[in-house]
């Protein structure tokens, strides 16, 4: 099995009908032979051989309109919005999908083309029924900005006055609206080859095609993990996240309430976007004011419960790996993590039969849920009932996860409401904030200390690359910065599709007090090799579940992280559109700035972490109290619906 | 529906994909097998398929949808299908038409409670020389009157009525 994902269009899974014929560029581009001269509007370069006329237009500066097409998905070709006239070639032609082999000399905005373009868009708004001024994605929308772009001032095919279908409000992460929908075809490919879920397809035929669930069933009864990733791809306002923005403002307007927000790592990686900034440019700090300003009564940091996570997630670890080596006893390994929303409800439908792998602590959100509905509560001699949580979080998912009926360990509903990066962005717009502007402020204590290794939760590879700094330091007795530089734990970052990594534990230390209870000692551990695994979107995941169904070397791994979006949380569902594999590296460099800014950089370090242990926690990490409030059960699913 | 029926529904398409190639391509082959034998391609059989030749059900469902032999529910034993394209229309289909809803007593898109005949429209099935024609399930008539109407369902009716006619598995 390869490590490096092959190139898109190799490994997509989308029906036939959907991929546009494409030519494989040669991998070595100096050879003779290997690139071809193409001259677009008078300008001339050369470029690979099978490179696309856009991709040469793009590299020459050259504007053309695309709508179907997508950096992350392969080609399909079908919306012709792009097309441009190929000398020789009696009809238009699709720049996306027009592989140059041979010196070709096109133009990109010729009277022919202008007229083809607008007509093109005329006829999706002939079928597109919406008001611009009504929809989440007015002044973020292709179609809106094609239509500026060409000009429309009317309906030359005429305008439908009345919706077709209704909407699909079903799932509690995701909305559609298929009124909206201009058959782009970009919800297919991103469900069918980045997620290999499988939701949606084009069904029926001609004027009757529309995008649909298995035999049109509402999306909260088929196998829709609630990525979000869709809606991400989304062109128009089709697909939408399930917004609760006017309960949490009621919930903010009602005095005798006590509203409390945890925001988790990579929204403030991304909101900037939202306001005009460019991608990669941290607003933490910024985004503290601005949510007490809008009348947050505390603002978390979700940071707290990531370390809290690593420190439940790495007991079990050991747990599992004692009983393993010592009491040689059979228990599921590798562990899987469970952090990801997305990712749990794609194993409990594929693979059911791998839950016991999945580690049984809840995600951060869930944890912190529980913690400010219990303990934040009693501290604070507050009334959970008159607590409303809330999270903010890049991810559709977490929406689901936070409605899931087991979520209910405080005896109130942990979470009360999931905001996506976008609708917060929203929220402190209306409040007239402009949020680069605002001075900076701390996060509220008692969970305020953040450490470094939970702001990297939010890149893939960064749940592995904390577990392993802690489990470095509790197990060796060492400084991870003695293994590794800085203890930047390179081997498991990066946007590699799949990541294997293996560590030697050098020496074994003393057990610290922490795990005082579970082990006697680490002499077992001495000497072992720890193979990890981290894989990013579930197209990926899937590859490694089947390689460790089959006995392939992930079977071997003692952990592995799984995270259902590409890229990790910070492409998460939620996060700004538009995101690309660019901007995707961008918001991971502004994660990792702020693990290199942080004081603390190790979960077993925080020292509001340890203070929970001493006098809530008691009973330790995986301890009964623990157990009841940090860990919890999951559903098989399966994947056949009745 | 019954367990025996899936676990049957299951070994046939089970050998119809072996029989056809057993990957992707195989789709279109498989569907027609379960349509000619289970009239219908059920919900369960859909997700058959997919599992088998590791696609997504909703693949199976857009392939479905999109040509009108194929049906995910229960027609009539017969489907009738008469051509509505310009030269039938020219010769007069307008007439057989009316003769066929009034003789079965449904319009078109309908199918007769006994579930013996159901109507559709068809667009031209390659045989505008000697329109109006129609379709029932794969056998083409043409040069259709209503006079001849009445004959061709008289002939499917005593088909069934002597039960000479393998009943299609239901499921
Ligand atoms: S999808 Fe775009 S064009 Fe349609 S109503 Fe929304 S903003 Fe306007
Ligand atoms: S939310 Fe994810 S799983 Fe659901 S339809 Fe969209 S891409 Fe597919
Ligand atoms: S729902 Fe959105 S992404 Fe999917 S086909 Fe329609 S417009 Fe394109
Ligand atoms: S963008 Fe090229 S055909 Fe749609
Ligand atoms: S027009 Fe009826 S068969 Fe061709």
């Amino acid at each position: 099995m390869s490590d490096k994902s092959d190139t898109k269009q190799a490994a997509s899974r989308a029906p036939v009908s959907q991929r546009a014929f494409t030519v494989e560029k040669p991998k070595d581009t100096t050879g003779i032979g290997s690139q071809v001269s193409i001259t677009i509007d008078d300008r001339e370069i050369k470029v690979p051989v099978g490179a696309t006329i856009l991709d040469a237009a793009k590299e020459l500066g050259i504007h053309i309109p695309t709508l179907c097409f997508h950096d992350d998905l392969c080609v399909a070709g079908v919306c012709r919005v792009c097309v441009v006239e190929v000398e020789g070639q009696r009809t238009l032609q699709a720049a996306c999908a027009y592989p140059v082999t041979a010196p070709i000399n096109v133009k990109t905005h010729t009277r022919k083309v202008r007229q083809a373009r607008r007509h093109v868009v005329d006829l999706l708004l002939s079928k597109h029924y919406g008001e611009c001024y009504a929809c989440v994605r007015n002044n973020n929308c292709e179609l809106q900005s094609l239509a500026k772009e060409y000009g429309v001032d009317h309906f030359r095919f005429g305008h439908p006055d009345a919706p077709i279908y209704d909407p699909d409000e079903s799932s509690y992460s995701v909305h559609r609206d298929m009124n909206k929908c201009v058959l782009c075809r970009r919800c297919v490919r991103t469900c069918i080859d980045l997620q290999e879920v499988g939701v949606l397809d084009a069904a029926h035929r001609g004027v009757e095609s529309r995008i649909e669930t298995f035999l049109d069933k509402p999306l909260a009864d088929v196998v829709c993990i609630n990525c979000g990733q869709c809606v991400n791809r989304c062109p128009t306002g089709a697909l939408k996240a399930n917004d609760p923005t006017d309960d949490v403002w009621a919930a903010i307007d009602d005095p005798a309430k006590h509203v409390v927000i945890q925001t988790a790592p990579s929204p403030r990686a991304g909101v900037g976007e939202c306001f005009g900034l460019e991608p990669g440019i941290p607003l933490t700090l910024e985004m503290n004011t601005a949510l007490r300003r809008c009348g947050f009564d505390r603002v978390f940091d979700t940071n707290f419960t990531a370390d809290l996570t690593i420190i439940e997630e790495g007991t079990e670890l050991i747990q599992r790996l004692h009983t393993a080596l010592v009491q040689k006893e059979p228990v599921a390994l590798p562990q899987f993590t469970s952090c990801s929303p997305g990712w749990v409800k794609f194993i409990e439908h594929f693979y059911p039969e791998m839950l016991p792998n999945l580690s049984s602590a809840k995600s951060p959100q869930q944890m912190f849920g529980a913690i400010i509905k219990t303990y934040y509560a009693k501290v604070n001699n507050l009334d959970p009932k008159d607590i409303v949580s809330v999270a903010l979080m890049p991810c559709s998912a977490k929406k689901f996860e936070c409605n899931r009926p087991e979520m209910n360990d405080s005896g109130y509903k942990d979470v009360d409401y999931g905001l996506t990066t976008r609708e917060l962005a929203r929220m402190i717009s209306e409040a007239g904030i402009h949020l680069p502007e605002v001075p900076k402020s701390p996060f509220d204590d008692p969970f305020g200390q953040e450490t470094g290794s939970g702001v990297i939760f939010g890149a893939s590879g960064g749940v592995m690359e904390a577990a392993l700094r802690s489990v470095i330091e509790l197990v060796c007795g060492i400084k991870v910065e003695d293994l590794y530089d800085h203890a930047d734990i390179i081997p498991v970052r990066g946007f590699e599709g799949v990541k294997y990594a293996e560590i030697t534990v050098p020496d074994v230390g003393p057990v610290p007090d922490i795990l005082a209870h579970l082990v006697p000692n680490w002499d077992w551990l001495k000497g072992a090799t720890l193979k990890v695994g981290v894989c990013h979107g579930t197209a990926n995941a899937k590859k490694v579940l089947d390689d460790i169904r089959a006995g392939g070397k992930f079977s071997e791994c003692h952990f592995i992280e799984f995270m259902a979006c590409p890229g990790g949380c910070l492409g998460g569902g939620g996060q700004p559109i538009p995101t690309t594999a660019e901007i995707r590296a961008a918001r991971a460099r502004a994660i990792y700035s702020e693990d290199d800014r942080s004081e603390v950089r190790k979960s077993h370090e925080n020292p509001a972490v340890l203070e929970l242990y001493g006098k809530f926690l008691t009973d330790g990490p995986c301890g009964e109290m623990s157990h009841k409030l940090l860990h919890t059960g999951y559903v098989p699913r399966g994947k056949y619906i009745p | 529906m019954l367990v025996p029926v899936q676990e049957r529904l299951r070994q046939d398409i089970e050998g119809w994909i072996k029989s056809n190639g057993g990957d992707r391509s195989s789709l279109l082959p498989v569907l027609q097998e379960v349509q000619k034998k289970y009239s219908r391609i059920s919900d369960y059989a859909m997700q058959v398929i997919a599992d088998l030749l590791d696609i997504h059900p909703v693949e199976v469902h857009g392939v479905v949808s999109f040509y009108s032999f194929l049906k995910e529910a229960h027609k009539g034993r017969f489907e009738i299908r008469l051509c509505r394209t310009i030269s039938c229309d020219m010769a007069g289909r307008d007439r057989v038409a009316r003769q066929l809803e009034n003789e079965l007593g449904i319009t078109f898109g309908e199918t007769t409670p006994d579930g013996r005949f159901s109507l559709e429209w068809a667009n031209c099935v390659g045989m505008c020389d000697q329109g109006p024609a129609l379709l029932v399930n794969e056998q083409v008539f043409t040069c259709v009157t209503p006079e001849k109407v009445h004959d061709i369902l008289a002939h499917f009716k005593k088909m069934m009525d002597i039960n000479v006619f393998q009943q299609a598995e239901e499921h």
